[in-house]
């Protein structure tokens, strides 16, 4: 589904569409988990549970034409965007058919071909290569939106307040997504932003809009908005989108047990599932055949993962240049 | 034959790139005025388009160059000061510099970076004269240090048509060099190709940017003394030149090498472990280098002690001629 089908398709394909997009990113996300205990996964992983319904909505908002930048909490994005998820998993554990053939990891998983231009380890380093990449294209003439994707935490970012200069200054297509979960790492968001996320992004002259960011169609509304906007020569627009990371800020949390939010407010933020309220939505029985659809899915993926050789530690620098010197 | 500056050269260099690639654009702090004329003229000729003035924000236009490069353009950044590089360190050695591999080869990053001005220039004190292309060689950067006009131009020529990142250091004490040139013989000149720019047999220096012409006056006086000094310019500082050099040093069987770089972990250092791993020589190799973690004083007398200088070379020479 594109933005441009919006109008015409019917409302209750776009509804599953949607909820097939946050059930497979949330299971992909739990099996992930459990392969990083098995020890398939190594280094850990950020898991997207909970903030499934920004991805899945604002891609959904996109042509295959756009490109869009992702982070450290990135598997929601790359999945959304159509990425394989075999590919995308034995990419997770260091495999040769990964989509960077194993020489990324959960942190940079790319795929150009879907105009995914990476995950970025580096909070805030992507909205400006997103805006570069946006008005180069603009530049060749290509209709194409790019959409960046980043957290509260990349708000401190001089980086992502100077991108955000850029982008309203040269009227960039390009369209910044902040996943407001509450925390950048274990700093809540009150002790770490002065003002509000939203005033700052209109104080470089673009719409900014805070939304619910846990229900799926809510998002994909306010994003078809922005990404047509954007793709009229509007230039650049905001979103905030409020969330909550349900599970660690990275696997380590799992064993460390830091202690920075309370049971009770875990489960207040748990109760609003971006899965169950898009699920609800469904007739009982057209879920749960998505749900098996899913689950095949991810059968089929760890299959692939698992199967899959090991890159040939002869070669380990292969890639580094594009012409070796 | 007419007179060819470095600095005319590398606009040269520029002009000829973007009038053969159109992804090839411009992008800096106050080029369309080409405030250090490293751009004089792109502007009239190639419009606004392409040489794009930015705000102060080095760390987001560096990035910015890194999408564009994505997107398939072939973005050239001017960095007017050499220090703007420790801000945007970030951006190239963790960004443009990564892209190829992390992502298994699905993307180049042909940008490039060029600071007209590196070093000391001559009264801009601590926090403008930095000549930091030893960093950019750890990291594994492309980095070239041309020394002559026509390097100049071959160098950023072939800078900008390659697919990597590469960062072109011309030092500000090169950019009034002035040759002979039959323009007509300007070419590419590639990455990681030194050359001897005087032969010689008792002693090679290698010498890099605006050193070179130090290196050759030093060797001119020299001859006069019967020492015969072969000057090799090793042109790009990554990837080095290491047969060039080993064919040098096969002849001379000495080494000094004078380097703008900081001692400890600096250019020469690395040299020098070359040979010692490399080379057969007749006498222990020699640096000359600014000091161990030198900042350069304002005052000039303080800024001239700070850097490598000719007197500090004929020392060197001399001692390495006098070990057995």
């Amino acid at each position: 589904m594109t933005a441009d089908d919006l109008g015409r398709t019917a409302p209750h394909a776009v509804t599953v569409d949607l909820y097939r997009a946050v059930r497979l990113i949330r299971r992909f996300e739990e099996r992930a988990i459990e392969f990083v205990r098995s020890g398939e996964i190594v280094g850990g992983i950020h898991p997207y549970l909970g903030q499934e319904a920004i991805a899945a909505a604002v891609c959904a908002a996109l042509t295959s034409a756009d490109v869009i930048t992702s982070t450290h909490r990135g598997h929601g994005h790359v999945l959304a965007r159509g990425a394989d998820p075999g590919r995308m998993l034995a990419e997770l554990m260091g495999r040769e058919t990964g989509l960077n053939k194993g020489r990324g990891g959960s942190m940079h998983a790319a795929d150009f071909s879907l105009g995914i231009l990476g995950a970025n380890a580096i909070v805030g380093a992507a909205a400006s290569i997103a805006t570069g990449a946006a008005w180069a294209y603009r530049q060749q003439g290509r209709d194409t939106v790019a959409v960046t994707f980043f957290g509260d935490g990349a708000m401190n970012e001089g980086m992502l307040l100077e991108a955000l200069n850029l982008a309203a200054l040269w009227q960039v297509p390009v369209l910044f997504v902040c996943e407001n979960n509450g925390y950048a790492t274990t700093m809540p968001v009150g002790s770490a932003v002065a003002g509000s996320i939203t005033a700052r992004a209109r104080a470089f002259g673009m719409p900014a809009f805070t939304i619910d960011g846990q229900d799926p169609e809510t998002v994909l509304k306010a994003s078809t908005a922005a990404v047509a906007r954007a793709r009229s020569g509007k230039g650049p627009m905001f979103l905030e989108c409020l969330t909550y990371r349900f599970d660690a800020h990275h696997t380590f949390e799992h064993r460390a047990r830091l202690d920075y939010r309370s049971p009770g407010e875990v489960a207040a933020g748990r109760a609003r599932d971006p899965v169950a309220i898009q699920g609800a939505r469904l007739p009982e029985r057209e879920r749960a055949a998505v749900d098996s659809e899913v689950e095949a899915a991810l059968d089929a993926a760890a299959e692939f993962a698992l199967g899959s050789a090991h890159p040939d530690p002869a070669d380990p620098l292969k890639y580094l240049y594009a012409v070796m010197p | 034959m007419p007179k060819l500056s470095y600095l005319k050269a590398l606009n040269r260099a520029l002009g000829d790139a973007m009038e053969l690639d159109p992804s090839v654009f411009l992008l800096g702090e106050d080029i369309r005025v080409a405030a250090s004329n490293l751009t004089a003229g792109l502007s009239s000729r190639f419009g606004p388009e392409r040489v794009i003035d930015t705000p102060l924000s080095e760390q987001a236009f560096t990035n910015f160059a890194t999408g564009a490069a994505l997107a398939g353009m072939r973005p050239v950044i001017e960095f007017q000061i050499p220090s703007l590089l420790f801000l945007v360190f970030e951006q190239i050695a963790n960004q443009a510099h990564k892209f190829s591999l992390m992502t298994g080869g699905q993307c180049k990053v042909p940008v490039t970076y060029v600071v007209p001005g590196s070093g000391s220039r001559t009264g801009w004190a601590g926090q403008h004269s930095d000549h930091p292309y030893t960093l950019f060689a750890h990291v594994g950067v492309k980095t070239v240090v041309p020394a002559t006009p026509s390097d100049a131009y071959g160098l950023l020529v072939s800078a900008i048509r390659d697919d990597d990142p590469v960062v072109v250091f011309a030092p500000s004490a090169a950019l009034g060099v002035r040759d002979d040139v039959d323009f007509s013989t300007l070419a590419p000149v590639p990455l990681g190709v030194g050359r001897v720019a005087r032969s010689g047999r008792d002693v090679t220096v290698v010498a890099l940017g605006h050193l070179l012409q130090d290196a050759l006056v030093v060797a001119d006086e020299l001859a006069g003394v019967g020492i015969s000094v072969e000057v090799f310019d090793p042109r790009t500082v990554y990837p080095f030149d290491v047969d060039g050099l080993a064919a040098s040093v096969a002849k001379t069987r000495r080494l000094v090498v004078i380097d703008d770089s900081n001692r400890t972990s600096g250019f020469a250092a690395e040299v020098l472990a070359l040979a010692a791993e490399r080379f057969t020589l007749d006498a222990p190799p020699r640096r000359v280098t600014r000091p161990d973690g030198a900042v350069l004083p304002f005052a000039l007398a303080l800024d001239r002690a700070v850097q490598p200088g000719r007197d500090q070379l004929v020392a060197a020479i001399n001692a390495v001629l006098e070990d057995q």
